[in-house]
């Protein structure tokens, strides 16, 4: 007799290992990926005047907000780099991290009417995300790109180096810092509402301590100590680096990147494991 | 054929905590975790209540096995609460067991609710591929299987059209068309039949028992629909209290699962504490209903019912009529018997008035009546006076070549034909 252990496709048990994420099923449904970004950008711009154009709109007016704000009225130093390219720069770093942190956040709570109904790995959902932003972050570092032009031509310091290598690296770290921290936060919001109320406000204040309005120098001019304080954000580095590899402002740093790296692959371990934990149940707590 | 088998159910439980879940906020919870770290009292316990219930489970199934071969299709049936909706959600992985395993072979789809993940901006032909992606299908099958979808669900006009703009009736059509097509080998189905037009239900359920049949799927159906559930199973699998109490032949599981859920057939019917509706003159009020001359309530044949109707009068009515409304199995009105104006009654008097009643013309099974004590006004309006449900439960049994209690026939047995020529 053949043993029926072998041929069965899935085997459904109570209790799961604590790493059980399958990576070739997410494989497998690569096309729901796929259907759910083109789900996201065909509704997000249906019915609206200017459709995707909207993407262009929005960097291109925080950045000039930005510029107006904390260049013009603050007069905070930018390490001699134009203003407009240091805040777009910053700008684009921090919202690709922002967006694949918050959209993971609400991953359980906003899909839980699809996720009550159908079985598809769950991952897949703060996946989506993370892609869904990559998109949009494309636009803003072209957009940014075209900025550097126009500014080069006008003879103003830019000056894009060889560490520009490490950019798929720094995009990397943001989507996988994003996908770790936003991971457990939504984990946690299925049973402490308390959280999803929190992330909007304390991405806010995140951002404020992150070198992204201003550079690193300045606060070391303020104390030596501040500055290190602020480079131990783990996404302080990764803003740093991003803006000295693209714009030469300020300095690469690697000490602080190594540790932020270390803080990246912490929580996106413990994230996947509390998310495997979660996923499998979420639906009675949620 | 042990090789057969696609679905092995093994003592699997679930189980829910009743009540709120932790205290709802982390504010609460870390309160609750510092007052049990200290020894104290909780101070999110409800006051007056116990202890909080950690204990206080509630097993939603409780050890419910069984196994489900290749192309067999399964209806699942009982009463609220009584785990089938639990049963589909482990099945279709949405939530995990507290105890047992299930085994699957194959590809198994869920449409617990058509339209899940439709995006009302999107147009009926982007939905399609996002429900099939959902489901678990990739592109080539549904590029596939994209010209039959549209042609059954009857929407190519508008497919190219965002589905918010269409009608509900569209939008469950294109839903049920998507999963109806799907690649799978096991489907499970939640009461989506009931949906659409009666035509097109009607098509659903063709669609669905043509799938069993010719493709071989195995279908695990719930539905509280007993017609479908006759029309599409080939095995019955009854649910109570998250435990299986039957499994077998749909009509046996059809009936057991019917007398669990209702009164039984007694001789004696009380309406001293009955529901009454609310939609009742109250000018006479039933008492109750007594079955005279039997043992028990089962009539064969040509057997009449006899029986004897206590009421009260409140006000006085002129004409009083009776009419007894047979309900079937599935709480259908299937035959009604009316005594005009049998009387006149004035008011504070009680009555005992006894009736006969001729059920011959109804195929075999169970009947539930609703006994009206109505009134015919001036301009020849019925107004009912009083009404309990069921006052009556009874059997009959029909003795002939047909067998009538398949219900394959219906509920009226017509008079024989006579051949005349």
């Amino acid at each position: 007799m053949k043993n029926n252990k072998d041929e069965w496709t899935i085997v459904i048990k109570p209790k799961s290992g604590w790493f059980d994420i399958s990576l070739k099923e997410i494989w497998k449904y690569k096309d729901l990926i796929f259907m759910f970004l083109k789900r996201n950008f065909n509704s997000s711009y249906k019915q609206t005047v200017l459709g995707p154009i909207w993407f262009l709109i929005t960097p291109l007016m925080s950045t000039t907000m930005f510029t107006l704000i904390f260049g013009k009225i603050a007069n905070i130093s930018t390490d001699g780099v134009p203003q407009f390219l240091f805040y777009m720069c910053g700008n684009a770093a921090w919202g690709y991290f922002s967006t694949c942190l918050t959209s993971t956040a609400s991953t359980f709570t906003g899909n839980a009417y699809l996720f009550g109904k159908v079985y598809f790995p769950r991952l897949v959902s703060p996946i989506t995300s993370v892609i869904y932003g990559l998109l949009s972050f494309m636009i803003q570092m072209l957009l940014l790109a075209v900025s550097m032009i126009i500014f080069a031509a006008r003879g103003e310091a830019v000056y894009p180096n060889i560490h520009m290598i490490l950019l798929p690296l720094l995009v990397l770290q943001m989507a996988l810092l994003g996908l770790g921290v936003g991971i457990i936060i939504s984990s946690l919001t299925t049973k402490y509402r308390d959280l999803s109320i929190l992330v909007g406000f304390g991405m806010q204040l995140w951002m404020y301590a992150t070198p992204v309005v201003y550079p690193v120098s300045q606060a070391a001019a303020i104390n030596p100590e501040l500055a290190k304080l602020v480079m131990l954000n783990p996404v302080a580095p990764i803003v740093n680096n991003f803006r000295y590899a693209i714009l030469g402002c300020g300095s690469m740093d690697y000490k602080y990147w190594a540790i932020s790296w270390l803080v990246t692959f912490v929580f996106l371990f413990f994230g996947i494991l509390i998310f495997s934990r979660v996923e499998k149940t979420f639906m009675d707590t949620v | 054929m042990a090789n057969d088998v696609v679905i092995e159910i093994d003592n699997v439980k679930k189980q829910y905590r009743l009540g709120t879940i932790g205290g709802g906020t982390l504010k609460g919870d870390l309160q609750s975790w510092w007052a049990r770290v200290r020894h104290k009292e909780d101070p999110n316990t409800k006051v007056g209540s116990k202890v909080y219930a950690k204990n206080e489970k509630f097993m939603a199934l409780n050890g419910v096995s069984f196994s489900v071969r290749k192309g067999e299709t399964i209806g699942l049936i009982g009463g609220n609460g009584a785990g089938k909706s639990t049963l589909l959600k482990l099945l279709s992985r949405v939530t995990a067991p507290t105890e047992g395993e299930i085994r699957i072979k194959g590809r198994i789809s869920s449409m617990l609710e058509v339209g899940t993940g439709f995006h009302p901006e999107l147009t009926g032909r982007e939905n399609t591929y996002l429900n099939g992606a959902i489901l678990g299908m990739n592109r080539r099958e549904v590029d596939a299987k994209i010209e039959d979808i549209i042609e059954f669900s009857e929407c190519r006009q508008f497919i190219d059209t965002p589905v918010k703009r269409y009608s509900s009736g569209m939008f469950v059509k294109l839903a049920f068309s998507v999963a109806a097509h799907l690649n799978c080998d096991i489907m499970l189905m939640d009461e989506v039949l009931a949906v659409g037009d009666m035509a097109f239900q009607k098509k659903c359920i063709d669609k669905m028992v043509s799938v069993a049949r010719d493709e071989g799927k195995t279908i695990i159906y719930v539905s509280h629909n007993m017609q479908t559930i006759r029309q599409l199973c080939s095995r019955c699998i009854v649910l109570r209290k998250g435990e299986v109490i039957f499994n077998g032949d749909v009509e046996e599981g059809i009936g057991i699962y019917l007398r669990n859920d209702e009164v039984t057939a007694k001789l004696f019917n009380d309406f001293t504490d009955c529901h009454k509706f609310n939609f009742l003159t109250d000018k006479v009020m039933m008492d109750s209903i007594e079955v005279l001359e039997k043992e028990i309530c089962r009539f064969i044949d040509d057997e009449r019912i006899r029986f004897r109707l206590k009421f009260r009068c409140l006000e006085n009515v002129e004409k009083l009529s009776f009419r007894m409304m047979i309900h079937n199995n599935d709480q259908v009105v299937t035959a009604t018997s009316v005594c005009y104006n049998f009387m006149s009654c004035k008011k504070g008097e009680s009555y005992e008035k006894i009736f006969e009643l001729d059920v011959t013309p109804l195929a075999s099974g169970v009947y539930k009546v609703l006994p009206v004590l109505f009134e015919i006004n001036e301009i020849g309006g019925v107004i009912d006076a009083d009404a309990v449900y069921p006052g009556l439960v009874f059997e009959h049994e029909k003795t002939t070549v047909l067998d009538w209690r398949s219900k394959l026939y219906g509920d009226t047995a017509l008079d024989d034909m006579i051949c005349i020529e």
